[in-house]
């Protein structure tokens, strides 16, 4: 009987301490979203204000210790897998916005296409997560600074609350994300 | 009891290699590096070992399509003008699917290197064995082998061309260059690895 529990205890802190897909087969979500078609209706105007912040700026974001998940997206508009996998921020923020988690998307987009690239990317697309705009020369710095394991490649994810932090640099789909989120806020 | 015990063991086997496999794999600096054999975009095919009279070569995984890689391009001419005649030649490889990556396949890859004036080969890596041998996640990703007394192609610097992608006026730091003038110099690369953003490298699903 002790070994069993001992087993189970194994168990449990290794999916624990490992990363998503290992806890694939283990956990079934059910995420049905009753709130998604109200929430497409809203249209705060968050295109006027776009912060853009070198990384000295940015790490307050990055490190809140308050009772909210983050979910921080790193993307451009000129990057193709990060367009097509921003449906499933967008939906995450409907579902979980008003359930304590924060989507940030942190855009990557050069300087000079803020303009005539992004903002009118955001204003056509009615994207409502909160966007900013990392402008910072020194990647060498900065890309080893939001995580030692990111290579610089985009689209990465940093998940984070005050109790749990992880870095993703690949693709999410909407269930994988919600998936992930949910070892954050459980 | 029994079964259950060797259930929740093999869980943990499973888990484990799940999570192994989940690692990014590739060489690492220090390690001897494979031949390759790629078609250029003259139709020839060229092998890591033709290079096997040069004291190295100078890899860069990059690609028609991504912003970052376009922003490098002069420098990577410019780089392969400068190293080439004392030793280390630039050889670009594209190691993007092109069915998902729109503008990176063989005769865009042609166009590219003939319009941009390219001055070393630029290799497609058909099928994508050679990228993840590297360990390339992106485009642009430089990889510097130096050829040891056994004649073995040396990984010794895995990184950026230099600290200032979108600026090449206020670049700092040339990381390219000064592992390379250490190479010369007949030590290791005071800097081994360096990071700069790229576009992920395209693959099926």
């Amino acid at each position: 009987m002790i070994s069993k529990i001992l087993n189970s205890l194994l168990v449990l802190v290794f999916l624990v301490s490992c990363e998503q897909k290992v806890k694939k087969t283990s956990e079934i979500i059910t995420n049905k979203d009753p709130f998604l078609s109200k929430n497409k209706i809203e249209n705060t105007s968050i295109t006027s204000t776009i912060p853009i912040l070198n990384y000295d700026q940015l790490v307050p974001f990055l490190n809140k210790k308050d009772d909210k998940t983050y979910v921080v997206n790193f993307w451009a508009t000129w990057c193709k897998p990060c367009v097509e996998e921003l449906p499933a921020f967008e939906k995450l923020h409907s579902n979980y916005k008003d359930k304590n988690v924060e989507v940030l998307l942190v855009s990557l987009d050069f300087p000079n296409q803020i303009e005539n690239h992004l903002i009118p990317f955001i204003k056509n697309r009615n994207l409502q997560p909160k966007v900013m705009v990392l402008d910072d020369p020194d990647q060498n710095k900065w890309i080893n600074g939001i995580d030692k394991s990111w290579s610089g490649a985009i689209p990465a994810t940093l998940i984070y609350n005050k109790n749990k932090r992880s870095f993703y640099e690949q693709s999410f789909d909407d269930n994988l994300l919600t998936k992930e989120l949910q070892q954050f806020i459980n | 009891m029994r079964t259950l015990q060797s259930l929740l063991v093999l869980t943990i086997v499973f888990a484990s290699v799940a999570f192994i496999s989940n690692k990014k794999e590739g060489y690492k600096i220090g390690d001897k590096v494979e031949n390759f054999t790629l078609k250029n975009v003259d139709g020839k095919m060229i092998s890591l070992n033709d290079y096997k009279t040069k004291k190295g070569v100078i890899v860069v995984f990059t690609c028609n399509h991504c912003p970052y890689s376009k922003m490098y391009e002069d420098r990577i001419i410019a780089l392969d003008k400068k190293f080439k005649n004392i030793g280390y030649p630039v050889v670009a490889i594209n190691p993007n699917d092109p069915s998902v990556s729109l503008g990176d396949d063989f005769e865009s890859m042609k166009d590219r290197a003939e319009t941009k004036g390219f001055t070393f080969p630029y290799l497609f890596d058909d099928g994508q064995k050679v990228f993840p041998k590297f360990g390339a996640t992106k485009t642009p990703h430089v990889f510097i082998l130096n050829k040891n007394h056994n004649n073995n192609f040396i990984l010794s610097y895995i990184g950026a061309i230099d600290d200032n992608a979108r600026d090449a006026k206020n670049v700092k730091d040339r990381y390219v260059e000064k592992a390379i003038s250490d190479l010369l110099e007949g030590t290791a690369p005071m800097i081994t690895e360096t990071k700069a953003i790229g576009c992920s490298i395209k693959t099926k699903k």
